[in-house]
């Protein structure tokens, strides 16, 4: 290394400590205040690419360490907030994987049918359970196209405190909603993005700026069931 | 019959008290085990996260439903001014309070978080089709008791049919909101259709008959009460229609279905491959409780008491099998999320939902019915909800002999 490699080296170190902070602050900067309620301005969503997803399982690992929803071995009645899909052509065989999460729904039915309000759907579209209030009834099991929800059919350990559960009451997928408000991404973007195939991308529908609205505008892209006029949340690509 | 008297049931006798026992019995094993189903969780039922409403939800949509229809003798008196059916509508009001009571325990002991029923009075979504029937059911029972209440009181009787004139109204509407929360299901095949409506109502109309016929043949059998022939062959014709009207609005809904090339995979499953629901709709919804029962109704003489009863048994076991193939099996086929495409996971996408009743289940919803019918029982010793003698003419021995 000459004196010049040196002095190239020392010159982005210094750059990046620099940078680093302004960029964490834009970053805090977009992050919503606790105090400050979710807005509509804003439409968190997902673009998953199933073209780049493969058989690794990286995002559902993923989210069950991050909100803990591990299993008791029984996988009729254990809970699965994300799921990989196999999908196999009738006609041609040509096989895909793709995640299935909840699709947070513009107009979700599990929403509209849940008799106390606990599935509810914030400014922001984040489709969320509210635990207090759930009565443990599952007609949003029953009404969820996509089978995202899951019933706690048994006693919950080592819960996390970002994602409290409870047994008797419905979960699904928040779009790690506690990553969301301090300014990050799900868990399972994360992690495909890391350790998988960078298949998933999260971010603002409505910011025309951000890299899941500009990558929506420039590919056609589309919604699982889009006959029933969900409007949802996550979108897919090369299905 | 321009003067009917009522009298309450003795309710002294080894029968009554048989009668209370084993219906106690039943309530009980019934509480038992939903104390046993929250307490472990619902992992120990045959539920799970693809059938997630499983045999309570049978027992208790039947028994709801069934509610609705039991107030058919009330209705035929009050609103269509059939004067045979008047002596007829105490008890049949009566039994659309306690069939409904019955379900409705079913449905909250089955909840995940019942202790939180305080939560559904509280918390109100009025998009939600549930919220809705929350204010039906209550609703319900609360208009049938002021229609009791004016029955039972001489000095109210004038304002009898009004009252009842509108609980039939309410009933219709009740019977739509319970069927509304299958056809509102967009997502399921098997369910989303406005049929629905049209047919819970008849299934109501049939399963409520079915029922009050064959209370009313126990307690006058009971009581040794008469009888009349000809009032029993008004039922039992009026049973048989109902059973026809089921038939009509079943066969409405499946070749809709059928002729739509979507949903034909959810009726091959139903009606050709799918197993234990293809047998159960053929021999138990069909044959035994469709057709059998219709060639006893329209063949049986009002005298041949016994044939009616079992008629009305047939009707209600394919009652059952009907709710069975409808919930269970409606929820075991798998939602279409990606036409043309094999669907696997390991979550149950797109395979066959497996689900076998487990015991406390069974205890559950059977523990409903208990509370039914011990909640008959113990009113009819209370309060005089059943006519000294229903013959046809009180003065024709021919009929009270016959009867008792």
């Amino acid at each position: 290394m000459n004196r010049r490699d040196v002095l190239g080296l020392g010159a982005a170190a210094v750059t990046a400590t620099l940078l680093a902070p302004g960029l964490r602050l834009i970053e805090l900067a977009r992050a919503r205040a606790p105090e400050e309620a979710a807005t509509g301005r804003r439409r968190w969503g997902l673009l998953i690419d199933a073209s780049k997803c493969g058989d690794c399982d990286a995002c559902v690992t993923a989210c069950r360490d991050e909100n803990g929803w591990d299993g008791h071995g029984r996988p009729a009645t254990d809970a699965q907030w994300i799921r990989k899909v196999t999908l196999t052509d009738r006609q041609t065989g040509h096989v895909q994987a793709l995640p299935l999460m909840c699709q947070h729904c513009a107009d979700p039915p599990c929403v509209d049918v849940c008799p106390t309000g606990a599935s509810f759907k914030r400014a922001d579209g984040i489709v969320l359970v509210d635990k207090h209030i759930c009565i443990g009834c599952r007609y949003c099991m029953m009404a969820c196209p996509y089978q995202a929800r899951s019933f706690v059919h048994e006693d919950v350990t080592n819960q996390k405190h970002h994602a409290p559960r409870g047994k008797g009451t419905v979960e699904s997928c928040t779009l790690c909603v506690h990553r969301v408000d301090a300014g990050g991404i799900p868990a399972c973007v994360e992690a495909c993005g890391k350790n998988g195939n960078k298949a998933m991308v999260f971010g603002d529908l409505k910011d025309g700026q951000s890299e899941i609205a500009r990558r929506l505008a420039r590919a056609s892209s589309l919604q699982i069931r889009p006959d029933l006029n969900l409007n949802t949340g996550v979108r897919y690509q090369n299905i | 019959m321009t003067h009917i008297h009522y009298r309450q049931i003795e309710g002294r006798s080894l029968g009554y008290y048989a009668l209370l026992a084993l219906l106690g019995a039943l309530v009980a094993a019934g509480l038992a085990a939903a104390w046993y189903m929250e307490h472990n969780g619902h992992w120990v039922t045959g539920m799970s996260n693809q059938i997630v409403w499983g045999t309570p939800h049978v027992f208790a949509v039947f028994l709801i439903v069934a509610a609705s229809g039991a107030l058919n003798a009330a209705s035929v008196a009050a609103v269509f001014g059939r004067a045979p059916y008047k002596p007829l509508a105490r008890l049949s009001g009566l039994l659309a309070i306690a069939l409904l009571a019955g379900g409705l325990a079913v449905l909250v002991l089955d909840l995940g978080r019942p202790d939180r029923l305080i939560v559904a009075m509280t918390h109100y979504n009025f998009k939600s089709i549930f919220a809705w029937n929350i204010f039906l059911y209550t609703g319900f029972i609360a208009l049938v008791v002021v229609y009791l209440w004016m029955m039972l009181e001489r000095r109210l009787n004038a304002y009898s049919r009004p009252v009842g004139v509108f609980a039939f109204a309410w009933r219709l509407v009740l019977t739509t909101g319970t069927g509304s929360i299958f056809g509102f299901l967009v997502a399921r095949q098997a369910y989303d259709a406005a049929v629905l409506a049209p047919l819970f109502i008849a299934m109501s109309l049939s399963f409520g008959g079915a029922i009050f016929i064959l209370v009313l043949l126990a307690a006058c059998r009971g009581t040794g009460r008469p009888l009349g022939d000809e009032l029993l062959r008004r039922l039992k014709n009026l049973q048989g229609v109902f059973v026809l009207a089921v038939l009509y609005f079943v066969a409405v809904h499946h070749l809709t279905n059928l002729y739509l090339a979507e949903r034909q995979g959810v009726e091959r499953f139903l009606l050709l491959d799918g197993g234990v629901y293809t047998r159960t709709f053929w021999i138990g919804q069909v044959l035994i409780g469709s057709v059998l029962p219709l060639l006893i109704f329209f063949t049986a003489r009002a005298g041949a008491r016994a044939l009616i009863a079992f008629g009305c048994v047939l009707v209600l076991l394919g009652g059952l099998a009907q709710m069975y193939v409808f919930l269970i099996g409606g929820q075991a086929w798998p939602m279409p999320l990606f036409p043309g495409k094999e669907v696997s996971s390991g979550f149950g996408d797109g395979a066959i939902a497996a689900y076998s009743p487990s015991l406390p289940e069974v205890l559950l919803g059977a523990g409903g019915i208990g509370i039914a019918l011990a909640l008959v029982a113990l009113a009819l010793k209370a309060l005089p909800f059943l006519p000294e003698s229903l013959a046809d003419t009180d003065d024709d021995p021919h009929h009270k002999t016959g009867a008792a």
